[in-house]
């Protein structure tokens, strides 16, 4: 590139083909990196499935009890091609997303609300922030008991659980958001004649989104843990449903496979955040998500 | 509101203020805090002063002397402990109408667009849209930053987003604007020419202007007047007429001139002590 721009300026050939040769061996340079990385990447699973793989077949480890790659590979195309006891791996599949999205969305929403309206007032956030942080002391996945014994094997434990572990994570996020709105873009919009419902339009909510957003990431993990382990503890069908019976089984090669697919489902949605992301905070220098995406 | 006495197109000088709309009279002004200790702090003490319609007032002081604390009073952000503020003979109570601010930090919406930060005045007032981007693109050119509309804040070097930030305080027409350190984090050239383009886009809308600074230099050469205030609590201690004569064009200028001279020496003299005190304090309490 560099060499290229300076080739017309430069009207020495020497200088020219020194240029040139620099910006070729930067390139190369990068090149070869680039390949290097590549290559790591592609023997570090190898190492470690295939490490995986030849302990069990040689006895060193029992895949009784941790299963095989290969195994786990075929209870993965069973569970597409034979199904489950519980009808088709899709319907399953599509049970476990929906209680997640539902418990994500509801979860995130009421987060959101809170969020913003304790930031924003401060002697309501004094009042409740000692609740607040006992409430996130405890651990919340026990609730999952209470939920299904009151709300039985049906969607509603799985989502409300989902629901639980989301609020708390979108909700801290908000809150830090709002608290961290810079005071003189504050007192400027106030001085400009700004209603309290503008100021949040203008600047507490477009300020607490990077938080926000940033917060979705882990909450999706946290609503697919919610709806897993809901129906763990109880349920009429889901992945977490054929964990379980995987387990009674004594069939590790079958949880495997569904870890995998769960797996993949975040992944998916994981990378809809990402497009979310960069749709919503386009205005961000590119260093800083640069940063983040690693 | 002030919308209504917003006018789109190019402004007449003087156009902003009514009759004796942008007065501000303070008399009396005490502020005191409660420290997070619990102790009671006096920020500023019994302040008077008056700033004309369409007056340039620097306000100088040692650092921490409530040169802020006094905008917060005149803006109406915050309320006097004691004493009042009048602006165009009305008291002030909650945010004063028809006012704009600038700070040192950029106060720029980091995810708003050039031409949106700007908007942000016109869009608070209820302008239609429409309007509101026509006008803020006319003062785009007007700064000087014509074909940058889409850029954001941060894509923008520093001379470059005080001028977003003169263009959003001054799209309004405000009869009142209140500086605190506008230029203060800028290098000494950037200074210089936002200086001068303050100066000119202030003698066409000629806004009562009250302007906090440190630096003397800027204080004379802009101003019509100089407060002079104490070190903490901050109340005013002498007051310097600047006659020189206006318009008065490249600020650089201005700086060799003999009376820019005396007047920046006779001030110097008058803030001198108070500094010397500021500092003493500050030293004996590390």
């Amino acid at each position: 590139m560099m060499g290229t721009l300076h080739a017309g300026a430069v009207p020495l050939a020497d200088v020219d083909q020194g240029e040139a040769s620099i910006a070729a061996a930067a390139r190369t340079a990068r090149r070869r990196r680039a390949g290097w990385v590549w290559l790591g990447r592609i023997i570090l699973p190898v190492v470690v499935i295939g490490g995986w793989q030849l302990s069990t077949e040689h006895g060193v480890v029992d895949k009784f009890f941790f299963g095989q790659p290969t195994d786990v590979w075929t209870a993965l195309v069973d569970l597409f091609t034979q199904g489950t006891a519980f009808g088709s791996i899709w319907f399953n599949l599509w049970v476990t997303i929906q209680e997640a999205i539902i418990g994500f969305a509801l979860g995130a929403a009421t987060g959101i609300v809170f969020g913003l309206l304790l930031g924003q007032n401060r002697l309501l956030s004094d009042v409740c922030s000692p609740y607040i942080k006992a409430l996130n002391s405890v651990p919340r996945i026990i609730l999952g008991s209470i939920f299904v014994v009151a709300f039985g094997l049906g969607t509603l434990p799985k989502v409300l659980l989902a629901a639980v572990l989301v609020f708390f994570i979108v909700f801290f996020n908000a809150f830090q958001g709002v608290r961290e709105v810079d005071q003189n873009l504050l007192a400027n919009v106030r001085v400009l004649g700004a209603s309290s419902l503008q100021v949040a339009r203008h600047v507490t909510i477009p300020s607490a989104l990077t938080w926000i957003i940033a917060s979705l990431h882990t909450a999706f993990g946290f609503a697919i843990i919610g709806a897993l382990v809901g129906e763990v503890l109880g349920s009429q069908a889901g992945i977490g449903l054929i964990i379980t019976q995987a387990q009674g089984h004594f069939d590790p090669d079958t949880v495997f496979a569904c870890m995998i697919l769960m797996a993949a489902v975040t992944l998916v949605a994981e990378y809809l955040l990402a497009l979310l992301e960069k749709r919503v905070l386009a205005w961000r220098p590119p260093s800083r998500s640069e940063a983040q995406a690693m | 509101m002030v919308g209504k006495k917003r006018r789109p197109a190019a402004p007449v000088p003087g156009s902003s203020a009514g009759t004796d709309a942008a007065r501000i009279e303070i008399t009396g002004l005490t502020k005191r805090y409660i420290t997070p200790a619990g102790e009671p702090f006096t920020a500023i003490r019994d302040v008077t002063f008056t700033v004309e319609r369409g007056e340039f007032c620097a306000i100088v002081g040692p650092t921490g002397c409530g040169k802020s604390t006094t905008l917060a009073q005149v803006a109406g952000l915050e309320r006097p402990s004691s004493g009042s503020v009048t602006v165009g003979g009305q008291p002030v109570h909650g945010v004063t109408t028809g006012v704009s601010f600038m700070f040192q930090a950029d106060a720029l919406f980091p995810w708003k667009s050039v031409l949106g930060n700007v908007m942000i005045g016109p869009t608070l007032n209820g302008t239609p849209k429409r309007e509101a981007v026509a006008l803020a693109r006319d003062w785009l050119r007007r700064v000087g930053l014509a074909g940058f509309e889409d850029r954001y804040p941060h894509q923008l070097s520093g001379g470059m987003r005080k001028r977003v930030a003169m263009a959003a305080a001054l799209i309004n027409e405000p009869k009142i604007l209140l500086m605190d350190e506008p230029f203060g984090a800028l290098d000494v050239q950037t200074k210089a020419i936002m200086q001068t383009e303050l100066l000119g886009l202030w003698e066409q809308l000629r806004p009562s202007v009250l302007f906090i600074t440190h630096d003397l230099d800027e204080a004379v050469a802009l101003s019509d007047r100089v407060l002079i205030m104490t070190s903490s609590p901050g109340s005013i201690k002498e007051n310097f007429e600047i006659d020189l004569p206006r318009p008065r064009g490249e600020v650089q200028e201005i700086r060799h001139e003999k009376r820019f001279l005396e007047l920046q020496g006779q001030i110097w003299a008058s803030l001198k002590d108070e500094v010397e005190r500021a500092y003493a304090r500050t030293v004996s309490a590390a």
